[in-house]
C-alpha cells in the first residue's frame, strides 16, 4: 500500500547510551498507522518498559511525521510520544516550525531516542549521516535562544532543517520543561524538555532534501489546489492569519469564559490590553508561518524597551504570543498591560518551561500565598500578587532553579505543591497538567480531564460548548460521545500529521483524496475506525502504567466560578466522564 | 517578452516556503530535492527571511564558468541549461553570488530557474512576481 514512497517507513533509531544508530524498516506498522501518533503510541508501547521512570534512561523519546507531510499544505506538524514527567502516564505534544518538513526530508517517518548519554551531546542527522557532538559547552547557557543562535552557525542546513533544543529548565529536569524549535514553536506540554535534559540531549538537528513521488502527477496538483486554495480563502485561516489565536481573548472575556485570577473569575478587568486586538495594533512586528503553511499564524510582537542606565539605547526583542500564553501569563495571574504579559513570555522562552503550566503555577503560588498557605519566607522574599510581573519574572528563574523547597515542589508541579502545602481546592490541575484558557462550559472541563494528554485540543470540548451556547442541544452524554468522537478523529489529523486548525479542511473526504494521490487505499470509515484504534491503543499505554480515568478528579475551583452556562454541576460533569469512558473502553 | 522571476518584498515573506514546494511540483513530486528558489531566515527567524532567487542575469557568471557549455545564456539575460551536457561539475553554482542555483542530489545536477512564475502562483503574501525584462 505504501509501495511508492521508500523513506516513510524509515525509522531512525538513535541510542545515546552507546552512541550507535540505526534505520529499520518499518513498513508494517505505517501501512496499518498511517504515521505521527498512530506510529508514534505504537513504537513508545513496544520500547518504553513497563513501570519506566521517565527521567530514566530507560524512557524513549519518538518524533513522527506521516505521509502528507512534505507534499500537502498545512500538513507541517511533528509529533513527539514520551513518557511524560509531568504526570507519570503518556506524555505526547505536538510543533510545527520546520520539524515536520526536516524528518521528511531527511528520509524519515520516525526517529527514536533511547538510553542516555554520560556527557552532554547534541544529535545532527542530516539525511542519512547522523553525528553525535559534544553539547559540554552548550549545557548551563541561561537562553534556550542563544543555543538556536549556536546551532544555526555551525550546523548546515539552512531553511530546510530544524534546531529542536531545551533550556536550563530541561537540563534542570523541571516537569514541565519545554522543547524550543525554530525559536517561536515549541513541544510545550508535558515536559518533553525534562526527558532531553535526563538524556543530556540538548538538542537535535534534522535536515534534508527529497523528492517525494505521487501515484498520479495530474491528482496531485489537482487535490493539492483544492486543500491550498481552501487554506487561504476561509474565513477560519484568515482568523489565524489576521490576529493569530490571540483573537479568542475578547470573545471569550463577552462570555465570561476567561479564566482570571487563577479561575476565580471568568472574565478581566483588563482583557482588552492583552487582546489580540491590542497586540496587533501596538506590537505586531513580524508574522511568520511553519513550513508549507500558507496561513501564517505565528505573531511575533516588537518589544521596544529602554535600559534604564542610558538615555537613547534601547533593545527589541521579538516575542512570539498566543491565546493560550495571554491567559496562563496574563488574566490567569491579573497581568494587567501587554507588555507584562510579554515579558513573562520572553521569560518562559528562555529558561525553556511550557508557559500554560507555568501560569498556573503562578497563579496557584498567587492565591496559596494570598491565604497564608506560603509566605515571604517560602518565597524567598518575592511578594507574589496578582500582575506582580516582576515577582514572576524572578519567581520563574527559582523554579527553573529550584532554588528552596517551595520552589522545588513547584518545579515538579502543582500536585507537589498541593501535597506539601494544601490547597488541593483551587489548584487547577487535571491529571497533573495544568488548565487551558478556556472556562466555557462542560465540554471544556471534560476535554481536560477524558482527553488523553488532557489538553484542549485533544476533543475541543471548548469548542463544543460555544456551539451548544448558539442553541445546539446537548446532554451530558452527548457530550461524551462527541468528544469522544472528536478525539478519535484528531488520531488521524495527527497522524497524517496536519495541524488541528487546518481541521475544517481536512475532512474524512479530503483526506481520503489526499491518501490516494500516495496511493493509500482508504475510505473514511476505515480512518474512523482507525481513529478510534489509535486513541485505544493511547489508553492502553496509560492502563498499563496503572492509569485509572475514573479515579481522577476536577478540580473544585471549577466549580465556584460560573462559565459561559452559568455553574457546573459536579454529578453532572462526573456522568460525562463515566460515559466517556464507557465508550472508550467497550470497544476493546 | 523574456520574463524572469522578480522579488517584490521580501518583508513579506512569512517562511512559508509554498514557493519552494512549488517548484519541485512543476515535475508533480511533492518534497523539496528540485526546486530552484529557497528561502531561508536572516539568521534567525525574527530577523525575517531571505529569497533567493535566479535574477536572470544578463551576462551570467554560471555560463561563463561551465567548461561543457552547458548553460545557454538566454536571449534576454538568464540561463537555459542542456542538462545532457551537464557534467555535473557544480562550477556554476559556486559561481553564483547569490547561491542561487541549487544543487540535486539525486541528478547530481543544478537545478535551475526556468522563469516559469509557477512558485509565485502560491505566494499566498505576494512576495515574488514574474515580470518581464527590459
Amino acid at each position: 500500500m505504501i509501495g511508492l514512497d521508500e523513506y516513510i517507513r524509515n525509522v531512525l533509531y538513535i541510542d545515546l547510551s552507546r552512541k550507535r544508530f540505526w534505520v529499520d524498516d518499518r513498513r508494517e506498522l505505517f501501512e496499518e498507522y498511517l504515521g505521527g501518533v498512530g506510529v508514534a503510541s505504537k513504537i513508545l508501547m513496544e520500547e518504553c518498559p513497563k513501570n519506566a521512570d521517565p527521567l530514566g534512561p530507560e524512557n524513549v523519546i519518538v518524533f513522527a511525521v506521516g505521509p502528507l507531510n512534505g507534499l500537502f499544505p498545512l500538513a507541517s506538524k511533528t509529533v513527539a510520544c514520551f513518557k511524560s514527567p509531568l504526570t507519570g502516564f503518556y506524555g505526547e505534544s505536538h510543533a510545527g516550525g520546520r520539524s515536520a518538513i526536516a524528518i521528511r526530508q531527511a528520509g524519515y517517518g520516525a526517529i527514536v531516542i533511547k538510553g542516555a548519554s554520560e556527557k552532554p551531546v547534541y544529535v545532527a542527522v542530516h539525511g542519512r549521516r547522523v553525528s553525535f557532538r559534544d553539547a559540554s559547552a552548550l549545557w548551563g547557557l541561561r537562553n534556550s535562544i542563544t543555543v538556536g543562535r549556536v546551532l544555526r552557525e555551525i550546523e548546515e542546513g539552512a531553511g530546510v532543517r530544524t534546531i529542536m533544543r531545551i533550556g536550563m529548565a530541561g537540563e534542570n529536569l523541571v516537569s514541565y520543561a519545554s522543547v524550543n524549535t525554530e525559536t517561536y514553536r515549541h513541544f510545550g506540554r508535558l515536559g518533553l524538555g525534562a526527558v532531553f535534559g535526563s538524556k543530556k540531549l540538548k538538542a537535535i538537528v534534522v535536515s534534508g532534501k527529497l523528492t517525494l513521488p505521487v501515484s498520479d502527477k495530474k491528482m496531485y496538483r489537482e487535490v493539492y489546489d483544492m486543500i491550498y486554495e481552501s487554506a487561504i480563502k476561509s474565513a477560519a485561516m484568515k482568523k489565524y492569519h489576521d490576529l493569530g489565536t490571540a483573537a479568542n481573548i475578547l470573545p471569550l472575556n463577552s462570555i465570561g469564559a476567561l479564566p482570571t485570577k487563577n479561575l476565580r473569575q471568568s472574565s478581566f478587568e483588563h482583557a482588552e490590553n492583552i487582546s489580540g486586538e491590542r497586540l496587533a495594533e501596538r506590537y505586531l512586528g513580524r508574522r511568520v508561518a511553519c513550513a508549507h503553511c500558507p496561513v501564517a499564524c505565528i505573531h511575533l510582537a516588537a518589544l521596544r524597551e529602554p535600559y534604564v542606565t542610558e538615555p537613547y539605547f534601547y533593545k527589541t526583542t521579538m516575542i512570539s504570543y498566543d491565546h493560550e500564553l495571554l491567559y496562563a501569563l496574563g488574566s490567569m495571574i491579573g497581568v494587567k498591560d501587554a507588555e507584562g504579559v510579554l515579558k513573562l513570555i520572553d521569560e518562559a522562552e528562555k529558561w525553556g518551561v511550557d508557559a500554560m503550566m507555568t501560569g498556573t503555577i503562578l497563579s496557584w503560588m498567587t492565591e496559596a500565598y494570598e491565604r497564608g498557605l506560603i509566605g515571604v519566607d517560602e518565597t524567598l522574599g518575592l511578594k507574589l500578587e496578582w500582575g506582580s510581573v516582576e515577582a514572576y519574572t524572578k519567581a520563574i528563574e527559582y523554579i527553573v532553579k529550584a532554588a528552596n523547597e517551595l520552589y522545588g515542589a513547584a518545579a515538579k508541579g502543582l500536585e507537589a505543591l498541593v501535597e506539601r502545602y494544601g490547597g488541593e481546592d483551587f489548584a487547577l490541575s487535571y491529571g497533573g497538567n495544568g488548565m487551558p484558557g478556556y472556562h466555557t462550559g462542560p465540554g471544556a472541563h471534560l476535554t481536560y480531564l477524558t482527553g488523553a494528554r488532557h489538553s484542549h485540543l485533544d476533543s475541543a470540548g471548548y469548542s463544543l460548548d460555544q456551539e451548544i451556547l448558539k442553541g445546539k442541544k446537548m446532554n451530558v452524554q452527548d457530550i461524551a460521545r462527541e468528544l469522544y468522537r472528536e478525539e478519535s478523529w484528531r488520531q488521524i489529523l495527527s497522524s497524517l500529521v496536519v495541524c488541528f486548525f487546518s481541521r475544517g479542511i481536512y475532512t474524512p473526504e479530503n483526506v481520503c483524496k489526499a491518501l490516494k494521490v500516495l496511493d493509500y487505499d482508504f475510505r473514511e470509515d476505515d480512518l474512523k475506525r482507525l481513529g478510534e484504534r489509535i486513541l485505544r491503543n493511547k489508553n492502553q499505554f496509560k492502563e498499563r502504567e496503572g492509569f485509572n480515568i475514573l479515579a481522577l478528579k476536577f478540580p473544585k475551583r471549577i466549580f465556584e466560578t460560573p462559565t459561559s452556562f452559568g455553574m457546573l454541576d459536579e454529578k453532572t460533569l462526573y456522568e460525562g466522564v463515566k460515559e466517556f469512558y464507557s465508550i472508550l473502553s467497550a470497544e476493546d | 517578452m523574456v520574463k524572469r522571476l522578480s522579488v517584490i518584498d521580501s518583508n513579506r515573506c512569512t517562511g512559508c516556503q509554498s514557493c519552494m514546494f512549488a517548484c519541485s511540483r512543476r515535475f508533480g513530486v511533492g518534497g523539496l530535492a528540485d526546486s530552484a528558489i529557497h528561502v531561508r531566515s536572516v539568521g534567525g527567524i525574527e530577523h525575517g527571511f531571505v529569497v533567493i532567487v535566479c535574477r536572470a542575469c544578463p551576462d551570467p557568471p554560471c555560463a561563463k564558468v561551465c567548461p561543457v557549455d552547458a548553460l545557454k545564456v538566454r536571449v534576454g539575460g538568464g540561463v537555459i541549461l542542456d542538462s545532457t551536457k551537464c557534467i555535473g561539475c557544480g562550477l556554476c553554482a559556486r559561481s553564483c553570488p547569490y547561491g542561487a542555483i541549487f544543487w540535486n542530489d539525486r541528478e547530481n545536477k543544478p537545478n535551475i530557474c526556468v522563469y516559469c512564475g509557477y512558485c509565485a502562483r502560491y505566494c499566498p503574501h505576494d512576495v515574488i512576481a514574474l515580470e518581464e525584462l527590459g
